[in-house]
């Protein structure tokens, strides 16, 4: 144990990064991989290019996000709103990032850099950072982290690109099959991490809230569904938490 | 409506429409967190709200896809979007939460239904 700590000690910021790359062929990295075969085909069905789809992907890169977006773009619904919709379930980027800082952070790393790897951040970078930054040596951890995020973000830009393009040649059907796989990888990927019964409560509330906000505000059924469905989560769960405190 | 939302008939459009509406509300979430690392507090009730929100709103996604879907997707009939996403969640709870066979199992529904539906 004591060796291969100091082997890693003398491992040098470039073979940090490597280490960090290599990363891409771990489980959470190949299931990202495997819904972004999906967003292809989702994208395809929203009517947008393949350089469209790319380039969301790389400036954007948190699926959810890119999900909603999509889903905007589909609906017509106005540049406002979208954004409005984006923002708001980007916001868990902001304590997610907290919550790496003093992991990633190193004696000498410069608030610049910080920022540029702070855009790699989403669900899958940072699941993979948690488990794994206290095992790097402090100085070589934004080596490590950038080499393994911006990795991932790359190649997956690059995947959808050419999955969007074969899918030219696939029948309906297959399109419809793949563009299935982000339903299921959400929920199920969101019903697993979710912390306690507020995140699971706020999937189920807000997919029942949906149809009824489709009938009321089309258009605007993401944001009504989102913002309803998620504020009787949060009230249910307490009242469930206040119960369960109680007896 | 249709003013200020997504149209490709401007072939910038679609990008100022991606950077505006994708791009700065989410970059500027992270930005924030790495500025303000140390005075904001994770575990607070605000932070749970938001959260919860937050995945809320990609369960009203999920609904509209299973629902509402438009192109490939509306040729599967709904009945049997349902079946799939429900045997993907119960294969995923069953398998002690493998997301993978959560979405094996889903598209097995599918891939069920297409030749019954070839076979008619």
């Amino acid at each position: 144990m004591s060796s291969k700590a100091l082997q890693r000690e003398d491992r040098s910021t470039f073979g940090w990064i490597l280490l960090g790359v290599k990363g891409i062929a771990s489980p959470p990295a190949l299931i990202l991989t495997t819904a972004f075969f999906g967003f292809a085909g989702l994208c395809r069905e929203a009517g947008i290019s393949w350089q469209e789809a790319s380039f969301m992907t790389a400036v954007v890169w948190a699926l959810p996000a890119k999900i909603i977006l999509l889903g905007a773009i589909t609906a017509g619904t106005s540049l406002p709103a979208a954004a409005f919709a984006v923002a708001l379930s980007s916001l868990r980027m902001t304590p997610m990032v907290v919550a790496l800082m003093p992991d990633l952070r190193g004696p000498k790393t410069r608030t610049p850099t910080l920022l540029f790897l702070s855009h790699f951040v989403a669900v899958t970078a940072w699941v993979f950072a948690m488990e794994r930054m206290d095992a790097v040596p402090r100085e070589k951890r934004a080596a490590f982290f950038g080499g393994f995020a911006v990795t991932l973000t790359v190649i997956n830009t690059i995947l959808v690109a050419v999955v969007f393009n074969l899918m030219g040649q696939l029948p309906a059907l297959a399109t419809g099959a793949l563009a299935f796989l982000t339903p299921v990888y959400f929920l199920t990927s969101l019903y697993g991490s979710a912390r306690d019964i507020s995140g699971k409560l706020a999937l189920f509330c807000g997919m029942a809230a949906l149809p009824p906000a489709h009938w009321l505000s089309p258009g605007y059924e993401l944001l009504v569904a989102g913002i309803g469905g998620g504020l009787v989560a949060y009230f249910g769960a307490r009242a469930v938490k206040a119960r369960r405190g109680a007896v | 409506m249709s003013d200020w939302a997504y149209s490709n008939v401007l072939p910038w459009w679609p990008y100022v429409f991606i950077l505006l509406g994708g791009w700065l509300p989410t970059d500027m979430w992270r930005y924030l967190g790495v500025l303000s690392a140390n005075r904001i507090d994770e575990t607070s009730e605000a932070a749970a709200l938001a959260r919860t929100i937050a995945t809320a709103l990609v369960a009203a996604v999920i609904a509209q896809l299973v629902f509402y879907p438009s192109g490939a997707l509306a040729e599967i009939p709904a009945p049997v979007r349902l079946a799939a996403l429900a045997a993907g969640f119960a294969a995923f709870q069953l398998s002690r939460r493998r997301i993978l066979v959560g979405i094996f199992s889903a598209e097995l529904v599918i891939g069920g239904w297409a030749l019954v539906a070839a076979s008619i």
